[in-house]
């Protein structure tokens, strides 16, 4: 007689619950010896629900077709030329901050995830996070390989692990997963499994992908594509661990609340690259980054937290703030990194006429009043030979480590200072909730790892700004860097292209 | 009551995974972006595998959805039969 | 509780104290609603350093490339240090006028309205 195929649901118990094991004489505690500090109480971890079902046996399956459709795409876009039919060569210095920002982070995530797979005492949760850290893993492999097929043509690529732990600007998503992963397993959750997965990667993942498809990068969208269809499992497993957390104990509600808080005030600063990503480095238009924001943090982050209220968790702090920020943080990015072009791994430039219309259209409230006139300032000074490279080091924020260009949301000319005083020690924040942070594990963050100081310290070689980009960045100086005008990948463009 | 939401890849498969969800669920919308396919609806969304199959004329494992997934809003349900995607609130 | 550690009485190295920046200390010039400028500047100074020096040598070479930096009255401009209204005298050293490592300085302008009177 044949096998009865399993159904699903008996598959998952058989191959995942009924392999945990009793701890008949070693102490349980000391297996999982991470499992307490944090404060958060488990009752029973059987009552743990991964809604997927997903056994080892189907992951395999299912992320082995994933491989096989995306590495078929990558070869058919090598091998005609795929960055030839790119919208503009501008848009590649998006994946120049993509490789060297944002790969190194699924890296950090797969080991995050290993660590805290191995930490947690429930073997449905064990199993889950084993699968997200494979998933990781694939991921950093599948954009290094997607971008290797730009390396061969444009600059910039060429040593972004290297950059990534040195770079100034890069110091801010580094620093952000290693928060994370210095963290407790639990606090890990719900900083990357439920706040960054659920709501914050879908931002990165979603419009800035199809805004790559629509700039004409195949290997970029597919990749992203790809990693994404992964993270729809991870964002369930973020949402079940909270729910789990808020079911099994009423004391771990306050506990999640404050890491919620802390972790989307965390993702909102780190996503700000990603703001200016969309609204000034895709030449094609998706949608703007205020109106990736409404849909993705606002109403799909909004009916989150609506249905999360009945344990009794209301929306982050400073949500408020939030929302106003959505009209100006691309803004104050992109122009930071304008002002600071000779010192980026990546080109830098003035928007178009079409651009800076498109902006006013689109930010009707804040653009022309704002920001414009830095545009026109940028141009007078550029027409006078003069391109404006910003000649003195910024302020950094101790906390999210981003140069402190964020202002006040009801007086956006002005800057946001906050400041505390630790154990006879300045600290600078940009922002409430960056301060927030801070003051509640002040031991943690004096250990902040600030590119401006440790260059006025004398750890990144140096003196000059010019021998720490070249020598200890390992930056290719008049190719890495500069405004694309006159750089080496518009040169190579134009000869590609045939135009003077 | 808040939106639910599912978006797959813009290719052949999707097609008839999509359109066998406008089938069983009336009420959502389908909204074409570059390279995707987003599809949203008040509360309650399903992908039910007897409609996929009929759509395709062949099998169709619902765990095979994971191919062509982005990503989804909601609270999520699977069995051999069937996903769902719910808010409660 | 200072940080929520698995190591009892857990304590973080200062990676910023001023005996690291090799006898300067950090100071931090802003100046506000001049947005030019995207954050404030950070310079690592000697303690003795007197005020008009930092005005005088050390500022120009980042703020002079503002267009309004030439009609700067430095007898009309307002000052906060660490958030208080602050008189600079320009002949004494800024540790001997309250200027600690890592003290920030906001000056004003209230005449200057940034280019295009736009806050920039």
């Amino acid at each position: 007689m044949a096998a009865k195929k399993l159904n699903i649901k008996d598959k998952y118990r058989l191959l995942t619950r009924d392999l945990d094991w009793d701890f008949s004489y070693q102490d349980r505690s000391k297996a999982f010896p991470f499992e307490e500090f944090e404060g958060i109480k488990i009752t029973d971890w059987s009552k743990w629900e991964d809604p997927f079902r997903l056994t080892m046996d189907a992951y395999w399956k299912y992320q082995a077709e994933k491989e096989r459709k995306l590495y078929a795409i990558f070869d058919a876009f090598a091998q005609n030329n795929g960055q030839l039919n790119i919208s503009d060569p501008r848009y590649v210095n998006a994946l120049k901050i993509f490789l060297t920002g944002v790969s190194p982070l699924e890296y950090q995530a797969f080991q995050g995830f290993a660590h805290t797979g191995r930490q947690f005492g429930g073997v449905g949760a064990r199993v889950a996070c084993q699968m997200q850290s494979i998933d990781e893993l694939r991921h950093v492999q599948t954009q290094v390989h997607a971008m290797s097929h730009y390396n061969k043509f444009f600059d910039g690529l060429q040593d972004w692990s290297h950059m990534h732990d040195r770079v100034w600007y890069l110091s801010v998503p580094k620093s952000f997963f290693n928060d994370a992963r210095a963290a407790g397993p639990f606090e890990f959750m719900v900083a990357i499994g439920f706040s960054f997965e659920y709501v914050l990667t879908n931002l990165l993942f979603v419009p800035f992908m199809s805004g790559a498809a629509y700039n004409g990068d195949m290997a970029t969208v597919t990749f992203g594509f790809s990693a994404q269809s992964d993270e729809a499992r991870h964002m369930t497993l973020g949402l079940e661990v909270i729910k789990f957390l808020l079911e099994q104990h009423e004391d771990n509600v306050p506990i999640v609340q404050k890491w919620i808080d802390k972790w989307f005030w965390r993702g909102t600063r780190l996503l700000t690259i990603v703001a200016m990503m969309m609204d000034y480095m895709l030449p094609n238009k998706v949608m703007s980054w205020k109106e990736a924001w409404e849909v993705y943090f606002e109403e799909a982050g909004g009916a989150l937290f609506k249905d999360l209220a009945r344990y009794g968790i209301r929306m982050p702090k400073y949500a408020d703030v939030i929302e106003k920020e959505k009209e100006h943080i691309s803004h104050q990015a992109w122009w930071t990194f304008y002002t600071h072009g000779h010192a980026a791994g990546f080109h830098t430039w003035i928007p178009t006429d079409e651009e800076l219309d498109w902006l006013s259209e689109k930010y009707p409230e804040t653009f022309d009043k704002y920001y414009r006139p830095r545009w026109e300032l940028a141009k007078e000074m550029e027409a006078k030979g003069e391109r404006f490279y910003t000649k003195a080091l910024p302020q950094l924020c101790t906390t999210c480590q981003i140069p402190m260009l964020f202002t006040e949301m009801d007086n956006p000319t002005q800057i946001s200072y906050r400041d505390s005083i630790y154990k006879d020690e300045r600290y600078h924040f940009c922002s409430d909730g960056c301060k927030d942070i801070f003051d509640e594990e002040p031991e943690k963050f004096v250990q902040s790892w600030l590119p401006v100081h440790q260059i006025f310290q004398g750890n990144c070689g140096g003196p000059g700004v010019e021998d720490i980009l070249r020598d200890y960045y390992q930056m290719n100086l008049g190719a890495d860097n500069m405004d694309i005008k006159g750089s080496p990948d518009e040169e190579r463009w134009k000869k590609w292209k045939g135009v003077a | 009551m808040s939106k639910v939401y599912i978006a797959l890849q813009d290719n052949d498969e999707s097609r008839y995974i999509v359109e066998a969800i406008e089938e069983d669920n009336p009420e959502a919308t389908v909204i074409h972006m570059p390279a995707m396919t987003r599809i949203e609806a008040e509360g309650f969304l399903a992908v039910k595998r007897e409609t996929v199959e009929e759509k395709m004329g062949r099998d169709w494992d619902v765990q095979e959805l994971h191919i062509n997934l982005i990503t989804l809003g909601g609270n999520v349900d699977e069995d051999d039969d069937q996903l769902t995607l719910t808010w409660n609130s | 509780m200072p940080v929520h550690a698995i190591t009892p009485d857990y304590t973080g190295d200062v990676k910023d104290r001023f005996e690291n920046f090799h006898g300067n200390q950090v100071v931090y010039v802003g100046w506000d609603h001049h947005l030019m400028f995207c954050a404030a500047f950070a310079y690592p100074l000697p303690p003795e350093t007197p005020f008009r020096a930092l005005i005088e040598e050390v500022m120009p070479e980042g703020f002079s490339l503002h267009p309004e930096w030439d009609q700067v009255d430095w007898s009309k401009t307002t000052w906060l240090l660490d958030g208080q209204p602050f008189e600079p005298q320009m002949d004494v050293s800024i540790q001997d006028q309250g200027i600690g490592h890592k003290s920030l300085l906001r000056f004003q302008t209230p005449e200057l309205k940034g280019y295009q009177g736009a806050g920039v």
